[in-house]
C-alpha cells in the first residue's frame, strides 16, 4: 500500500513538473513548485515507512518549512521588486 | 523498487535540466533550479545520506533560490540574449562532459565494499568513535572531532561569504535612501 502510495506520489511529481515548464503565468509556476515541493516531503516521509525506518520524519518536516522561504521571496520580489522592501504598502 | 524510484527521480531531473537549458523567463529557470535541487535532496535521501540531502535542499532549495532571487531584483529583470561562439561552447562542454563520462568509468560503485572510502579510515569511525568522542552519531564525530580543523575552516569561509553578502545588500538600502533624499 505504501508502494502504491510512493507511485501516485511520483506521478504528482511529473505532473507539478510538465506545469512548471509549460505553465503560461507565473502562479500557475509559483503553485506548481508548491506542489512539487509538497510531493518532495510526502516522498521523503513514505519512503521512509517503505524501508521500516521512519526516523527521518522529522527532517521532512523542515523541509516543508525550507520551501516556505522559497515561495515567500518569489511572492515578494513579484509584488514589491525588491527583497529588501519593509512591506509597508506605498 | 528503490531502482525504479531512483531511474524516475533521475529521468525527472533530466527533465528540469532540458528545461532550464530551454527556458527564457529568468524567474522560471530559479523556480525549475530550487525544483533540481530537490530531485537531487530526494535522491540523496533514497542513497541514504540523508545528512547531504539536508544540505541540499537548505542551501540549493532555499538559500541559493533566495539569492538568486535577489540578485534579480538587484540587477533588474532584463537580460541581453547574445547569439555568438554557441559552437565554441559547444566544444567546450562536449569535451568536459566526455572527460567526466571517462572519469566515472574508474570510480567505485554505490555500496562497493572494497572501495578506498569504506576501507580506509571509515572502519576505524564505525569502531572506535563512541568510545574515542562519545558521540553516538558517527557522521557527526568525525565532522566536528576528527576533521574538526576542516569544519572551522569552512565555516570561517562561510561567514567572510555572509558579511560580504550583506555589505553587498546593506550598501544598496543606503543607496536607495540618498536617492528618496535627492
Amino acid at each position: 500500500m505504501i508502494a502504491a502510495a510512493l507511485v501516485a506520489i511520483m506521478i504528482v511529481m511529473l505532473i507539478a513538473l510538465i506545469r512548471t515548464c509549460i505553465g503560461p503565468s507565473l502562479f500557475d509556476r509559483i503553485l506548481a513548485i508548491n506542489t512539487f515541493s509538497t510531493a518532495t516531503v510526502l516522498m521523503i516521509s513514505l519512503y521512509g515507512f517503505f524501508n521500516q525506518r521512519p526516523e527521518f520524519l522529522d527532517i521532512a518536516i523542515v523541509y516543508a518549512m525550507i520551501n516556505f522561504i522559497g515561495t515567500v521571496a518569489l511572492l515578494k520580489l513579484h509584488r514589491f521588486d525588491d527583497l529588501g522592501h519593509d512591506g509597508d504598502e506605498t | 523498487m528503490e531502482d525504479f524510484i531512483i531511474i524516475f527521480l533521475l529521468s525527472l531531473l533530466t527533465i528540469t535540466a532540458v528545461a532550464i537549458i530551454f527556458m527564457r523567463n529568468m524567474l522560471s529557470v530559479i523556480m525549475l533550479g530550487s525544483i533540481y535541487s530537490l530531485l537531487s535532496a530526494v535522491i540523496f535521501v533514497v542513497l541514504d545520506a540523508v545528512d547531504v540531502a539536508f544540505t541540499e535542499a537548505a542551501v540549493g532549495a532555499g538559500i541559493s533560490s533566495v539569492l538568486f532571487l535577489s540578485a534579480f531584483a538587484v540587477t533588474g529583470k532584463r537580460q541581453v540574449l547574445k547569439q555568438k561562439n554557441k559552437l565554441i561552447a559547444l566544444i567546450t562542454v562536449s569535451l568536459t562532459a566526455a572527460a567526466l563520462l571517462y572519469a566515472t568509468s574508474d570510480m567505485p560503485y554505490v555500496g562497493d565494499p572494497n572501495s578506498p572510502a569504506q576501507t580506509h579510515v571509515a572502519s576505524r569511525y564505525i569502531e572506535q568513535s563512541g568510545s574515542e568522542i562519545g558521540i553516538p552519531n558517527i557522521v557527526t564525530s568525525v565532522l566536528a572531532s576528527y576533521r574538526g580543523f576542516d569544519t572551522l575552516g569552512e565555516v570561517a569561509v562561510v561567514f567572510t561569504a555572509m558579511i560580504a553578502v550583506l555589505l553587498l545588500l546593506l550598501r544598496r538600502e543606503e543607496d536607495q535612501e540618498i536617492d528618496r533624499e535627492k
